[in-house]
């Protein structure tokens, strides 16, 4: 029972005024606790050692994790494409591209690219620095070389690189040995003076895809999974913004869900991985299901009841989506279609869910998804079919960009 | 090399703990790996590496530490010490694993839509089934051109392939996965000769400089 004349607590001072959390204002730190990279890079140039790939014009600048303003190319970019997405869920990629193309933008999608490799490195460490450091500097040579920017489809390969830049920057050693190998290869040593993501690139044109966006996406609730390897692997390059959480997690994503309409819907493990694994999804995936279902799709499902599931990362797309067909046996609580930013995006602007979105590559069912977007989807399939069977006649004929 | 930018110290916090994935399913501990660095117990450091290193999911939301610590960063380099030592845990945990890094060494590409097998993901539900049994003809109906392949996720150019060889032999890649299987080694080290042979390199011009 509360008493009508409670005890005044002489502890606590009745005029100090605590602000509640909520009406916290957030404040940057004034110093970054970590040292800006790029001034590092320059360093290193002016030094003779190394030869920086600068953004091109035109870019956006953006801001970072500790207020730090990042450079986004919109154009002349060098795709370097993500295994998982070209292998496995391949309307990621046609996407990107397909946004770009709608825009009428220079890029390049090279054959002189290699993977990362990084997604072997995390699985089995059977590499070492100077190779991992070696490959991302013949991939970032041949963009020079080619006269583009690079930009990174695969949320693992841009960790990764942010990774390999921290060694080279903190070890002469590994510059020395990566020097070495560049020289047996016959390329030049460069670096780019931004390592980025192509959802930043998406994050930043998410105003003119709405100023283009054909479907309504109001009657859309999507909730957010950000990839472990774009904000917390070398937090400092991911693009943070003040009108998004209040700049206390991280704007990718989010911002352009919002910007195309759709409503964000908030979840307690937000934060969380997606249980990928990098070993694991592949032959441990016992682990990988139960992380994914448990504490990222059920949380999703009881607390927000999304349409859908948006995730810019190969590993993410993969995980929380090809995770959801054996646990509906266990009684949980799944069935949330998983797609990326740029199909999401894509979608908006109009593109053919199945011959550019590529969505028969996904495994949740996305009809209930495509229905609420007002997309015909029975119309959509019959097209793919009508395609399928005529490249089914002629074995050397392939769909082409005029096609779509 | 990059170890001392992985450790500070530890105050038994537990953050790392409340955000490592692997923790919530494995008897798994991040803090646990950081700890035993810290204190140079070796006698510990051998039972992980010989144990659940291998649990790690890499997403390093470990990263997180108050003490800028990074478990996940001394986990890879536990790794490589494993596989370094040809450890049994390193071949265990990579057994069924081989034919990913057969792949990834020999295409430049980590997986290609012909793993997209129903034996391989039976637990990925009947749509695994029809883009197996629809490959070819899905493969092709991909607007980009690099795409269209089937065993390979994109199209790389040999002469990319190439460098990408030069870059394991240059690095003692290959001596590393014959300390963890031979027959794999063996495999890579014909498909690499074979590939620099025909554009007139010797594949014992490429040492491992990492020796010098």
């Amino acid at each position: 029972m509360q008493s009508k004349n409670p005890i005044q607590l002489n502890v606590v001072n009745q005029n100090l005024k605590v602000k509640k959390a909520v009406d916290r204002e957030f404040q940057l730190p004034k110093n970054p606790p970590t040292k800006d990279y790029r001034k590092e890079l320059f360093a290193l140039e002016a030094a003779g050692e190394i030869e920086i790939i600068r953004v091109p014009e035109p870019f956006v600048e953006v801001d970072t994790k500790y207020g730090r303003k990042k450079k986004i190319p919109i154009e002349h970019t060098w795709h370097h494409k993500s295994c998982g997405q070209c292998g496995h869920i391949p309307g990621y990629s046609t996407s990107i591209y397909w946004l770009n193309r709608e825009f009428g933008l220079d890029y390049y999608d090279p054959r002189d690219q290699t993977s990362c490799t990084a997604w072997n490195y995390y699985a089995s460490a059977a590499s070492n620095p100077a190779a991992q450091a070696a490959i991302a500097c013949r991939n970032f040579a041949q963009a020079k070389i080619d006269g583009y920017f690079p930009l990174i489809h695969c949320g693992t390969s841009y960790g990764h690189y942010k990774e390999v830049r921290a060694q080279l920057l903190h070890f002469p050693e590994l510059r020395e040995q990566v020097r070495k190998i560049l020289d047996r290869l016959g390329l030049p040593f460069v670096f780019p003076e931004e390592i980025v993501h192509y959802s930043e690139w998406v994050h930043v044109m998410r105003h003119r895809i709405a100023e283009k966006q054909t479907r309504d996406f109001s009657k859309v609730t999507a909730t957010v999974h950000p990839a472990c390897h774009y904000h917390k692997l070398i937090s400092e390059d991911a693009i943070y913004d003040r009108d998004l959480y209040d700049g206390q997690r991280t704007a990718i994503v989010t911002g352009v869900v919002e910007a195309l309409g759709a409503k964000v819907a908030d979840y307690s493990t937000f934060h969380d991985c997606c249980g990928f694994g990098f070993r694991h999804i592949l032959v441990s995936r016992d682990f990988s299901r139960s992380f994914a279902t448990i504490r990222k799709i059920e949380r999703m499902k009881i607390e927000a009841d999304p349409d859908v599931t948006i995730t810019h990362d190969t590993g993410c797309v993969t995980t929380l989506d090809k995770s959801q067909f054996s646990t509906q046996a266990h009684n949980r609580k799944v069935g949330i279609p998983v797609i990326s930013d740029a199909q999401f995006a894509a979608l908006a602007m109009g593109a053919h869910p199945y011959l550019v979105c590529q969505l028969h590559w996904h495994g949740v069912d996305n009809v209930p998804l495509l229905e609420l977007m007002g997309i015909d989807h029975e119309k959509a399939w019959k097209e793919f079919e009508e395609v399928a069977d005529k490249l089914q006649q002629d074995p050397e004929a392939f769909l082409t960009w005029e096609d779509v | 090399m990059r170890y001392s930018t992985e450790l500070y110290g530890c105050y038994e916090c537990g953050i790392c703990v409340a955000a490592c994935p692997s923790a919530r399913f494995y008897d798994f501990s991040p803090r646990v790996f950081a700890q035993t660095m810290a204190r140079e117990d070796v006698n510990s450091f051998y039972e992980l590496l010989n144990d659940n290193v291998w649990d790690c999911s890499q997403c390093f939301s470990c990263t997180c530490c108050p003490r800028q610590n990074n478990p996940g960063g001394i986990i890879t380099i536990m790794r490589e010490v494993a596989v370094n030592n040809g450890l049994q845990s390193a071949k265990d945990a990579l057994r069924a694993y081989s034919r990913i890094i057969y792949k990834v060494m020999t295409t430049g590409t980590q997986v290609s839509p012909d793993m997209l097998q129903p034996d391989f993901f039976p637990d990925w539900g009947p749509d695994v089934r029809d883009v197996s049994l629809n490959l070819d003809v899905w493969r092709r109906a991909i607007p980009p051109e690099t795409l269209h392949t089937v065993e390979l996720a994109w199209d790389v150019s040999e002469k990319t392939q190439l460098e990408l060889y030069m870059i394991w032999k240059l690095t003692g890649n290959l001596e590393m996965i014959e300390n963890v299987d031979e027959g794999l080694y063996m495999i890579l080290e014909e498909v690499m000769e074979e590939l620099l042979d025909e554009h007139g390199y010797d594949i014992d011009d490429f040492e491992n400089i990492l020796e010098d």
